[in-house]
């Protein structure tokens, strides 16, 4: 039961990260109905950002500047190289952002190179001690509370702000909201740059407690399965989808030495199997809008 | 009517396997050359173009389920890691480190990799016909991981990540193609067999593309509810497209490795995926020529780059610094894919097409 409990603990922590990359990809995918799968190099960009930042400014000024900056490098690449793709068919331009992940994601390892580089947080591997003998990790805490902050703040500017109107207007409807003045081509540039910046917040408690590495895209991966079961226009849906995945995720790495037909490292394949499981019942996702086919 | 080769006056020129008289050309000239490269270029070379061969054969099965039936699936790498794992198992030395049963007969292992192959792509299609767009995209990325996961640990038939195993031995009707001998070396065999192989997959899929079912699959590609109105049975048309894009990567997939002589569950990862992808888009997606030229640009892309470091100084040879010619590469893939797809979404093939429209009106520019 211990075990258990802290395991879907170390879920809700791990899933909130996977939460804010789904967000990203969710705002984008709102947008301009793309999914951007150059998400992994902004969030690896803005955790090797914090790494060089946290020496001179201190971690949370560091994960602030990182995420602008970030922030910043998506709205350059969504002006270059995905504004003149406007009206060409959707799976061009993913696989357009397939191709600037892997030109972004090399620059991002070249700063990485070959040291062992942190992100210089103050949690570490420290730890809340719980009634019951039951063990959090602090940076779960943090990530639970930084994520919770983010969404709140991110509800509040979809639902009272001018832009975050114009946003939910574009996202409805294109056309409607261009003919009502709002700026169609700010609204892309705005979801790119936010989304930027939520995966820089992510990559950087994705490395906290460990060193910021090449592998840390796979865990961005991660976030499309998150997505997919929530329903790629649903940011309620990504939030609950990467919570689901990530206490899946942590219950299965706890229990998996019991079923060792599974092989080793199982759980980092459950989101997969996670959603192929959900699409084969709901190929909407769980909470995503059912498309309507009209002829 | 000789001066106008896109005058068609009748379906059958419409369908005929070479659309003018210019293609048949180039087409024949290339063969020739291709024919006698095993006698022009030294072994390592050849050996990477029979390597290109296999690609292409890959790259002609990537084709026809995202380039014709336009659905994109990034799960190519799971295909082409069960023709891999079918044909080494079959052929493999049974008294080996990892299964094998001793078939080494390639007109065995080769048909076999690619049915295994096939039927996994058959069991993949439900999902395609259920799902749209980028959904499937995701989904079939997701087979990608899940299949990773299963050959990494599978270590009696795969040897485990960093170990690795054999590939199949082929050998035709009794002639062992894997060691040299008085005629031919190996390099020259195994190029040979590749090209072989790669023009039968070629005309092929040229076939398929202007018969029923290839019309079928480009109306699913161009719009599928439009399609499903006028009687193309998407179902089933998905389900083929998979299957036999899944054949093509089973073959490949059995063949990729053997000039190699050596490979690892973990080469089949989602980069590879994403490789030939980038092959089809390159080249122009949904053409035979595109493919198989994207193919050998992306294969024989690391060679290049290999070359760059003796031009711009700036750029190390040794992966231990950066700048280096192997992260070149890899940019490469990235910025040739998004260049491409911004500039020339025809690909090699639209590039053709615009020199050849250029030339045809000349000195006007229309």
């Amino acid at each position: 039961m211990k075990d258990l409990l802290e395991s879907v603990l170390r879920g809700i922590g791990t899933g909130s990260v996977y939460a804010l990359l789904g967000l990203g990809f969710v705002i984008i995918y709102k947008a301009t109905r793309v999914i951007s799968f150059a998400q992994p190099s902004f969030m690896l960009a803005g955790a090797v950002l914090v790494t060089y930042l946290a020496g001179p400014l201190g971690f949370f000024a560091a994960l602030v500047a990182a995420a602008a900056l970030t922030g910043g490098l998506a709205l350059g690449v969504e002006r270059l190289a995905v504004r003149p793709m406007i009206g060409r068919p959707v799976f061009t331009v993913a696989i357009i952002t397939l191709g600037i992940d892997i030109a972004v994601r090399v620059v991002d390892n070249a700063f990485i190179g070959l040291d062992v580089r942190h992100v210089g947080d103050p949690w570490g591997l420290k730890v809340f001690k719980l009634p019951g003998g039951i063990v959090v990790e602090q940076r779960h805490v943090a990530m639970v509370l930084t994520t919770a902050v983010l969404i709140a703040a991110l509800f509040a500017f979809f639902r009272y702000t001018r832009t975050g109107l114009a946003m939910r207007a574009a996202a409805y409807d294109q056309e409607a909201a261009l003919a009502q003045g709002v700026s169609v081509g700010s609204v892309f540039a705005m979801s790119w740059a936010l989304a930027g910046a939520l995966a820089a917040v992510a990559g950087t408690f994705a490395a906290v407690g460990g060193s910021v590495s090449e592998s840390l895209w796979l865990v961005a991966l991660t976030a499309l399965p998150v997505i997919i079961l929530g329903g790629l226009d649903s940011l309620p849906g990504a939030v609950i989808g990467g919570v689901v995945v990530g206490v899946v995720q942590e219950v299965t790495a706890a229990y998996q030495g019991h079923l060792p037909w599974l092989g080793g490292n199982f759980s980092v394949v459950t989101p997969y199997v996670v959603m192929l499981l959900v699409l084969l019942v709901r190929p909407y996702g769980l909470f995503g809008t059912r498309e309507v086919t009209r002829v | 009517m000789r001066k106008r080769p896109l005058l068609h006056t009748a379906y059958s020129q419409d369908f005929a396997l070479f659309g003018t008289a210019v293609q048949r050309t180039f087409v024949l000239v290339g063969l020739l050359v291709a024919l006698a490269m095993p006698f022009l270029v030294q072994d390592d070379v050849l050996q990477l173009l029979g390597l290109a061969c296999v690609t292409a054969l890959g790259a002609l099965g990537l084709n026809i389920v995202t380039g014709l039936a336009g659905q994109v699936s990034l799960g190519h790498a799971f295909f082409l890691a069960i023709g891999a794992y079918t044909a080494a198992a079959l052929a493999g030395d049974p008294d080996g480190r990892t299964i094998g049963f001793g078939v080494t007969e390639i007109l065995v292992w080769l048909p076999a990799a690619g049915l295994v192959a096939a039927l996994a792509g058959m069991l993949v299609a439900p999902l395609a016909t259920r799902l749209r767009g980028l959904y499937l995209a995701v989904v079939t990325l997701g087979l990608v991981f899940i299949g990773g996961h299963v050959i990494n640990g599978w270590s009696e038939l795969t040897g485990g990540p960093g170990v690795g195993r054999q590939p199949p031995a082929p050998s035709l009707l009794g002639l062992d193609l894997n060691t040299s001998d008085a005629f031919l070396t190996r390099d020259q065999k195994l190029y040979l067999l590749m090209l072989v192989l790669l023009l039968i997959g070629a005309l092929a899929a040229r076939n398929l593309a202007r018969s029923r079912v290839g019309r079928a699959l480009t109306a699913i590609r161009d719009r599928d509810i439009a399609a499903g109105v006028i009687g193309v049975n998407l179902a089933r048309y998905k389900t083929v497209a998979f299957g036999v894009s899944s054949f093509y990567a089973g073959c490949a997939g059995a063949l990729l490795y053997v000039g190699a002589g050596y490979f690892d569950p973990t080469s089949f990862d989602l980069l590879l995926s994403v490789q030939y992808i980038a092959m089809i888009l390159i080249g122009g997606a949904g053409t035979v020529s595109g493919a198989i030229l994207g193919a050998f640009l992306i294969t024989l892309l690391p060679r290049l780059t290999r070359e760059i470091p003796s031009l711009l100084p700036f750029i190390s040879s040794s992966p231990a610094e950066s700048p280096n010619a192997y992260q070149l590469e890899t940019v490469l893939y990235g910025v040739l894919i998004v260049v491409f797809l911004i500039f020339e979404p025809r690909g090699l093939f639209g590039i053709w097409i615009r020199l050849r429209n250029y030339w045809k009106a000349w000195p006007f520019s229309y």
